[in-house]
């Protein structure tokens, strides 16, 4: 099969979970679209593994699943403190960063 | 011990004395402070004796001795030692100078009781005292420049002691920047003498100076004339002595120390110790013996119409340190140290007993209100006046031998030195007649209430005012204290006069032409390379030469004597018919007035300039307020882009890695 259409899925994909990232509002939703363009990046990383036909690319795959499992699992911990204190679940009220 | 280890200890007691009164004043009860200080220069005077009796050990041709404690710094071709030379002329610069600040510390012990500032003032004298002797046993030009900027700076402290009294401030930061202007002259010769012979510590650079520079090489000329620059500066020769005068504002006791024995001798110290370098260089010598004879005369000649006692004495240092400045340039280097010895000694006796007058005034220094105070007064007037003997060269006191002698050797130089022979006598003439203008009108005459008060027992009471302005003063810190003391009740005052009068008289004994010559053969070790060592006037000269200089001296005493005794009248119708030299001698020849228009006004209007149109318009405006509105610009754009929104730095975040992708995509197709 052509590598062409792995990467062109991966490359969706990625452009939908970037596209979640920008527009949603909801901290949750944004973590997820984050794991899409992680997957989407993992995707490539295996497509080009076959193709190549070495396992460096899977052994890729696996960190990021690892670091997108760490990351998921701070993201809702924060989402949870914010809810148990009755803060808005919204990434633009949650601008006291502002320089 | 050897003699280089007696050399560090006349530095260490001084020190030590220093860093124990101004660290340790607080505690120190009564007037222990003062006696801890006289007690440290004391210590300096003691061993310089042991330094002097370890060199008289030796024999004559290992009598230099060069003592190193560390190294500063030691690169490729550069050497500075921290390192002391001890030789004849140090050993005899260090017993003057400790042994006449000694004296000079006891008299203050007694004259600065009452002051509110009793332990800084001894803890000033005592730094004053370490850095001139740091100058005197400075082995290198390294140390030498540290102990000559020293003395300024002590110097400055001392004259404005009395520092809520503007005119004493005023004289202090005057006396502080002529003499830095003295010490960039001396660091500038320190560079060019390095530049030619690649050495720093005296011996070397004399070992390579011939071979460097060669006779009267413009170089060496040029870095000779700088070292004068520094010994004219802190020797208050013309034209840079418009310091001296003023800095009589300071107490009485620092016009004694700085005056007459130390500071103002530091210039001809300095033209001995680099005698090598002006012999090669007779053209810079010349100057300095042209410069010490202009000096002399038209100090002698201000003398003559200056009021105020101090500064009277004041003008004849600064004529008497012409006559050895003159001296050590014709290379008569024995007779302008014996004329430096005997200056000190009748020098500083002078200041004491002017101190004295002016304590038994209550503080008034015009000698338009002084007279009679011969009865009153009679242990001064005995020690003032035979400090003014000896100061106008009365045959067999001290300054009669050494300022004859001097002389002596200008005339045997011959051709145009001649002339500054001459010119010396002149001024000798007039220095006699000075100095017993003010006997004569301090002493003599009808005796004033302060006087008739004195006789009676008590002291005139003290008005506190600014002598030079009248200006009324409280008597707290910075201002002089509210008791004034006279020599005939504080036996400190006593104990450090009596042995200056004796000295006075004495001292000349040791250099009598064709009897002794103590002095001159203890010196020879360190002049015994100098190309003048053979020639020097015969006796009958130099006897011809007191005859004469006694004979210039009796007369003017005789003038004075006339003119102030018999005909009390006489000098105001002189005053009044010669008016225009009158008033230009009182206002000193116009040398204020010149350098103020010269050098001080242009310099003063170039910094207003600066201030205005390059500090305000080009340093604040464009290079500050530049940086300043860029650093301003740049926060604000960087404050503009923290949003603090999230999705705000995700865009960012996409758009740059997207643009990023776009680049090389296009760079690789």
């Amino acid at each position: 099969m052509d590598i062409g259409w792995f990467v062109v899925l991966s490359a969706f994909i990625f452009a939908i979970g970037a596209a979640g990232v920008l527009t949603r509002r909801s901290p949750l939703v944004i973590l997820l679209c984050l794991e899409l363009m992680l997957n989407a990046g993992n995707l490539a990383l295996i497509a080009f593994s076959r193709m190549l036909g070495n396992q460096d690319g899977q052994v890729f795959a696996l960190i990021v699943m690892v670091v997108a499992a760490c990351e998921v699992v701070i993201g809702l911990g924060i989402i949870v403190a914010m809810y148990r204190r009755r803060l808005p679940i919204d990434v633009d009220q949650m601008n006291e960063l502002r320089g | 011990m050897n003699p280089t280890g007696y050399g560090w200890l006349v530095l260490a007691f001084p020190l030590a004395g220093m860093l124990v009164v101004s660290l340790g004043w607080r505690v120190l009860p009564g007037r222990a402070a003062g006696w801890i200080a006289s007690a440290a220069i004391g210590g300096a005077f003691a061993s310089s004796i042991g330094m002097l009796l370890q060199l008289l050990d030796k024999p004559e041709e290992s009598r230099s001795l060069v003592g190193t404690a560390y190294t500063y710094a030691d690169t490729a071709g550069f050497r500075a030692d921290l390192s002391i030379l001890v030789d004849p002329l140090s050993v005899f610069m260090c017993l003057v100078v400790s042994g006449v600040s000694f004296l000079i510390h006891l008299y203050s012990l007694g004259y600065m009781t009452s002051d509110e500032g009793f332990a800084r003032f001894f803890s000033y004298l005592n730094f004053f005292v370490f850095s001139m002797l740091l100058l005197i046993l400075a082995a290198n030009f390294v140390l030498l420049i540290v102990g000559w900027a020293f003395v300024g700076a002590a110097s400055y402290l001392l004259i404005s002691f009395w520092y809520r009294r503007s005119t004493a401030t005023g004289a202090g930061i005057k006396a502080f920047v002529i003499n830095v202007i003295g010490d960039v002259g001396l660091v500038i010769g320190t560079f060019l003498l390095f530049d030619g012979t690649g050495a720093l510590d005296y011996a070397g650079v004399f070992a390579e100076a011939e071979s460097a520079f060669g006779r009267n090489d413009g170089e060496l000329v040029a870095a000779c004339v700088m070292l004068l620059l520094g010994a004219f500066a802190k020797s208050a020769q013309v034209p840079l002595h418009t310091w001296l005068p003023d800095a009589m504002e300071g107490p009485t006791p620092v016009s004694a120390l700085i005056h007459a024995a130390t500071m103002v001798t530091a210039g001809v110290y300095l033209i001995a110790r680099m005698h090598p370098l002006f012999e090669l260089a007779p053209a810079a010598a010349d100057v300095g013996a042209v410069v010490g004879a202009v000096t002399m005369l038209i100090a002698a000649t201000i003398a003559l119409a200056v009021t105020d006692l101090k500064r009277v004495i004041a003008y004849s240092t600064m004529s008497q340190i012409g006559y050895m400045i003159m001296g050590v340039s014709v290379a008569a280097y024995g007779a302008g140290l014996f004329h430096l010895m005997t200056h000190a000694f009748f020098k500083a006796l002078l200041f004491m007993g002017a101190g004295s007058v002016i304590g038994a005034m209550g503080g008034v220094q015009s000698l338009d209100r002084m007279g009679g105070f011969r009865k009153a007064m009679p242990f001064t007037f005995v020690t003032f006046t035979i400090g003014a003997l000896a100061l106008a060269g009365f045959p067999l006191f001290s300054g009669f031998f050494s300022k004859d002698e001097i002389l002596a050797f200008t005339l045997n130089r011959g051709g145009g030195y001649a002339v500054l022979a001459v010119v010396g006598y002149l001024a000798a003439a007039l220095t006699a007649f000075y100095a017993f203008r003010m006997v004569f009108r301090v002493f003599f005459g009808a005796p004033v209430p302060e006087a008739r008060e004195l006789e009676e027992g008590h002291i005139a009471h003290a008005d506190p005012a600014n002598p030079a302005t009248g200006e009324k003063e409280d008597t707290g810190v910075g201002f002089p204290g509210p008791e004034h003391h006279v020599a005939e009740k504080e036996p400190s005052m006593k104990a450090a006069m009596a042995p200056l009068a004796l000295l006075a008289i004495v001292a000349g004994a040791m250099g009598i032409p064709g009897v002794t010559d103590t002095l001159e053969h203890f010196l020879e070790p360190t002049f015994e390379d100098s190309r003048f060592r053979e020639t020097h006037p015969s006796e009958g000269e130099e006897w011809l030469g007191l005859i004469v200089g006694g004979a210039i001296c009796l007369l003017g005493i005789a003038v004075a004597a006339v003119m102030y005794l018999r005909r009390p009248g006489s000098t105001a119708r002189l005053r009044a018919r010669l008016a225009p030299v009158h008033t230009f001698l009182e206002n000193k020849w116009y040398f204020d007035e010149l350098l103020t228009g010269l050098f001080v006004r242009p310099t003063a209007a170039f910094g207003r300039f600066g201030r205005t149109a390059i500090e305000s318009v080009f340093v604040q405006g464009v290079l500050v307020g530049g940086a300043v509105s860029i650093v301003r610009a740049g926060t604000s754009f960087a404050r503009a882009i923290q949003t603090g929104e999230l999705r705000a730095y995700a865009f960012l975040l996409v758009a740059g890695f997207s643009g990023l992708v776009l680049y090389f995509l296009i760079v690789s197709i």
